[in-house]
């Protein structure tokens, strides 16, 4: 430690303090190995990647990157574009205006996260079908006797796709968009009405630029999680970068191939992830001016005719991304009640109760990890490291699982070759042979979820509050412990439920590192859907959306009870 | 260290023992008088086999299904692998699995005796279990021919009123590479060009979707496979499927030259077995008279043992004359045949 003869030299402006002498050298480390758990399976895929390849290059330069790219963009930006209406839409009318209903609305906006895209792919597929309950209807309706008669846009294309992507991942934004509006800039936009501008005014002209950087942010998260879907695009026949993925790995046998494919996709990751960053800074900037997160909004109270259109336009992406979805199956699931007590079924739910409850566990404590390591360093390479190990959840999820099978088996025999030298026993698979490797490949996809939810949390805390416990006489660690983990609770149960509800949804890296016996809701859902039958797994299918909802609604309520006190 | 991040600490601790014990459940996979299956195929098409099997020889059956990298997950586990058995669909996966280096060769005259040798590798590295046809399905109300040919798909008659599910589906795949077997690629580049130019729609869905699309006036002519036929017949839950069926008949494409693409589902050794005894004991038993005939009736897939019977769904279709070639053979084109759809664009239908 250095001797200062001026102890009170001003410190750089910074957002959490640094005080002078101290290391952390343990906070740094620990994130450091976060960092490094989270890559090793990225890191294994980029080194299957710089392996030859042989002839498959060239191909896939010249026949299917560029397609499989312009699909993905187009993709991505329609559901950009799609959930950011969608997303922002509804907040702003559920924070800024007064409806009968609203309340229903300002929770049931997030059910539509309960549901995962590749049922929603498939649901969407059977309810817009020429068979399917929509068309039927509208024959019935206009007298048509065959699809020659009538034009309807087919569900199964780049924008049906995006359609039923943006359905069920716009609560992403909404969450977001509808927590800046609540406690950002409400004193100016209380100014600006005072002054006489309209709420709408005050909307496009003052909270929306205030609130782009929260929403850039809800965005990028819900196009990492475009990126990585396989369920949903495999289904509708959209040929996307992770569509050729697996078709360059298991048709032409390549897996190097495979491995160049989801490195250009890391790059569209970055590219997403600095968006993001660069949209985190910004709202740095604004958050520490609207700290007044207990006032009340003035809800500007709508005539009936103008509450009812409200509500009509509300319910619009409820229907699409929650009723379309539990009504398909619902049906199948009405024709096999019986399937609640299949021992296989229930022992599936607690499967995935269990392995979603102990990743979010997991989850959480690693993001606090490297988040108190930024927190106390505050130095360019942590925050790097941070931003790393971001990239597991853009990854489609057999890829990640693959990575992390290389290595983790690795690692297996490396463990029992020792065991059995030493001590002249096998310890067999370990890791891969256990459900613990689906809890470590969960945690990696999942942490950017986590981290991104509690820093959002971490950033709304005025700095003054760690600086004021630290000038107290606190460590480091108790003013975390004491002061800023109780703050923290809402964004810790967020980011909780978050992990949770995307694990309870996780299939492709499930079934690749499952042990034997181990099914949970998702995997029974794929193995029936996987032999044309859907039908069969409906019940599981309807599960997975119950589980999901419970923690789903609980996340909604906190978010009430600040609107309504 | 602080009290309370001790107690964060120790519930980490915990989560993880929780996980432990999970994991410890699955030890069991490893005890005596079990063998361990790694599956492509569903548990549900195998599981009465399976239930047969253990009744029989008392031996229990542990199955891991999986969809993808089954061969690459038994050559990353390496020695220490579980796996006994290796279950899958499609030539090109056995093949696949030999040359990653995961299987090994078995020679026992009872496999050799139930499996034609046509429908097995040389080096007894995999055996084929069942046979199914990859057929035509043609709607009844609106195709009037009674035979057909894969050539056939090309003939611009047909424009606009073709279906089928993705090109780069291994079921296609093995389709399109029997045709490079037989014309080279350079005349089945041609062939798929008209074929993708004949596409109503984009390809998409499953082998049903296509029954489906038929039925609703979608296509007329959809690419299939045999079974799934029987399967939507014999479905009394969702009794539109049985519509679906009923509009359209099976047509079994060049049985008047040199007969139908067929696939097969089939079996290996897994390469470092633990229970090398009762995995042998399975592979006979699969391929048993008793095995095929539970295969053919509730699977409505095509037995490979000689004589064993095909179910009556599957005998109304009419008789399926197999192509001679060996599967071997396809299995060789795979590639080609899946860079070629790339090349032909062929999965983004036919407007482009």
């Amino acid at each position: 430690m250095t001797v200062t003869p001026l102890p009170t030299a001003p410190e750089r402006p910074s957002r959490f303090a640094r005080v002078r002498g101290e290391r952390h050298l343990g906070a740094f480390a620990g994130s450091v190995l976060v960092a490094l758990a989270v890559l090793l399976p990225i890191l294994t895929i980029l080194l299957v990647a710089a392996g030859s390849s042989g002839d498959t290059w060239p191909h896939l330069l010249r026949y299917v990157l560029p397609r499989s790219a312009g699909t993905t963009f187009l993709l991505l930006f329609l559901v950009a574009l799609g959930t950011g209406i969608v997303g922002v839409g509804c907040a702003w009318v559920v924070v800024a205006y007064d409806f009968p209903l609203r309340s229903f609305f300002a929770w049931a906006l997030v059910l539509p996260l309960a549901v995962p895209p590749y049922l929603a792919a498939y649901a969407f597929g059977e309810f817009f079908h020429y068979v399917g309950p929509l068309q039927s209807g509208l024959r019935a309706l206009f007298g048509f006797t065959s699809p020659r008669d009538y034009w309807f846009p087919d569900i199964r294309s780049t924008w049906g796709a995006a359609l039923v992507v943006t359905s069920v991942t716009f609560p992403y934004v909404y969450l977001t968009a509808r927590v800046v509006f609540l406690m950002q800039g409400r004193n100016i936009a209380d100014v600006a009405r005072t002054l006489g501008a309209t709420p709408s005014r005050v909307f496009f002209r003052i909270l929306l630029p205030v609130a782009r950087p929260a929403i850039v942010a809800g965005i990028a998260l819900v196009m990492m999680e475009t990126l990585n879907d396989i369920g949903a695009v495999e289904y509708l026949g959209v040929r996307t970068l992770t569509l050729s993925v697996y078709s360059t790995w298991l048709n032409q046998g390549s897996l190097e191939g495979a491995a160049q494919i989801a490195a250009v996709m890391l790059v569209i990751v970055f590219l997403l992830l600095s968006a993001e960053q660069w949209a985190r800074r910004k709202q740095r900037f604004h958050a520490a001016r609207g700290t007044q997160m207990r006032s009340r909004p003035p809800r500007a109270r709508l005539a009936p005719m103008r509450g009812l259109t409200a509500s009509v336009a509300l319910i619009v992406p409820i229907l699409f991304g929650f009723g379309i979805p539990v009504y398909v199956f619902g049906q199948y699931v009405s024709r096999r009640l019986y399937q609640f007590s299949d021992p296989q079924v229930l022992q599936a739910f607690v499967t995935s109760v269990t392995v979603a409850a102990i990743t979010a566990a997991l989850t959480l404590t690693l993001a606090l990890l490297i988040l108190n390591a930024v927190r106390l360093s505050r130095g360019a390479s942590t925050m790097f490291l941070v931003r790393l190990a971001s990239v597991g959840y853009a990854l489609p999820g057999t890829i990640l699982a693959l990575g992390l099978l290389l290595s983790l088996a690795r690692l297996d025999n490396f463990i029992d070759g020792l065991a059995r030298s030493f001590a002249g026993v096998s310890t067999g698979l370990l890791l891969t042979g256990t459900a613990a490797s689906i809890v470590i490949a969960c945690t990696i996809r999942f942490l950017a979820l986590a981290e991104s939810a509690v820093r959002s949390g971490l950033e709304k805390l005025p700095p003054n509050l760690d600086l004021a416990a630290r000038s107290l006489g606190k460590s480091a660690n108790q003013s975390a412990f004491m002061i800023l983990l109780p703050l923290l609770k809402p964004a810790l149960l967020t980011a909780a439920i978050l992990v949770f509800v995307d694990t309870v949804k996780e299939l492709s890296a499930t079934i690749l590192l499952r042990p034997f016996g181990f099914r949970t809701l998702a995997t029974h859902v794929y193995e029936n859907a996987s032999r044309g039958a859907v039908e069969d797994g409906a019940v599981a299918a309807l599960l997975i959306i119950a589980t999901a909802i419970v923690p789903v609604i609980l996340l909604s309520r906190p978010l009430m009870r600040d609107h309504n006190t | 260290m602080s009290f309370k991040m001790l107690q964060f600490c120790k519930a980490g601790v915990a989560a993880l023992a929780l996980a432990g014990g999970l994991a410890a459940s699955q030890v069991s996979a490893m005890a005596d008088g079990v063998v361990n299956i790694y599956s492509y195929r569903q548990p549900f098409l195998i599981q009465p086999l399976l239930d047969a099997f253990t009744k029989e020889t008392g031996i229990k059956t542990e199955v891991l299904f999986l969809d993808k990298g089954l061969e690459d997950r038994i050559a990353a586990e390496g020695t220490n692998s579980p796996a006994d058995v290796i279950l899958t669909v499609d030539i090109g996966r056995l093949v696949n699995a030999k040359e990653k280096g995961v299987t090994q060769s078995v020679e026992d005259e009872t496999v050799n005796s139930e499996i034609p040798a046509e429908f097995r590798d040389p080096e007894g590295h995999w055996f084929g279990v069942t046979t199914r046809g990859r057929v035509i399905y043609a709607s009844k109300e609106r195709v009037a021919q009674d035979t057909i040919t894969y050539e056939e798909l090309a003939d611009p008659k047909w424009k606009g009123k073709i279906c089928m599910r993705s090109g780069q589906h291994n079921y296609n795949i093995a389709l399109i590479a029997s045709m490079i077997a037989h014309h080279g690629e350079e005349k089945t580049e041609e062939w798929l060009k008209g074929l993708k130019a004949n596409l109503a729609r984009k390809p998409n869905g499953n082998d049903r979707s296509q029954a489906q699309s038929i039925y609703a006036g979608e296509c007329d002519l959809g690419i299939g496979n045999t079974y799934y036929v029987g399967i939507m017949l014999n479905n009394d839950k969702e009794p539109e499927q049985k519509d679906w069926a009923n509009a359209i008949k099976v047509l079994f494409p060049n049985s008047q030259d040199r007969g139908t693409h067929v696939n097969i589902s089939g079996m290996a050794m897994a390469k470092h077995a633990p229970n090398k005894d009762n995995a042998l004991a399975l592979m006979r038993f699969l391929g048993s008279s008793e095995a095929q005939s539970i295969y053919a009736e509730t699977n409505y897939e095509y037995p490979v043992l000689p004589g064993a019977k095909v179910s009556e769904t599957v005998k109304s279709f009419g008789e399926i004359k197999p192509d001679s070639l060996p599967l071997s053979e396809i299995a060789k084109f795979r590639k080609a045949a899946s860079e070629m759809v790339d090349r032909v664009a062929l999965d983004d239908g036919p407007a482009s």
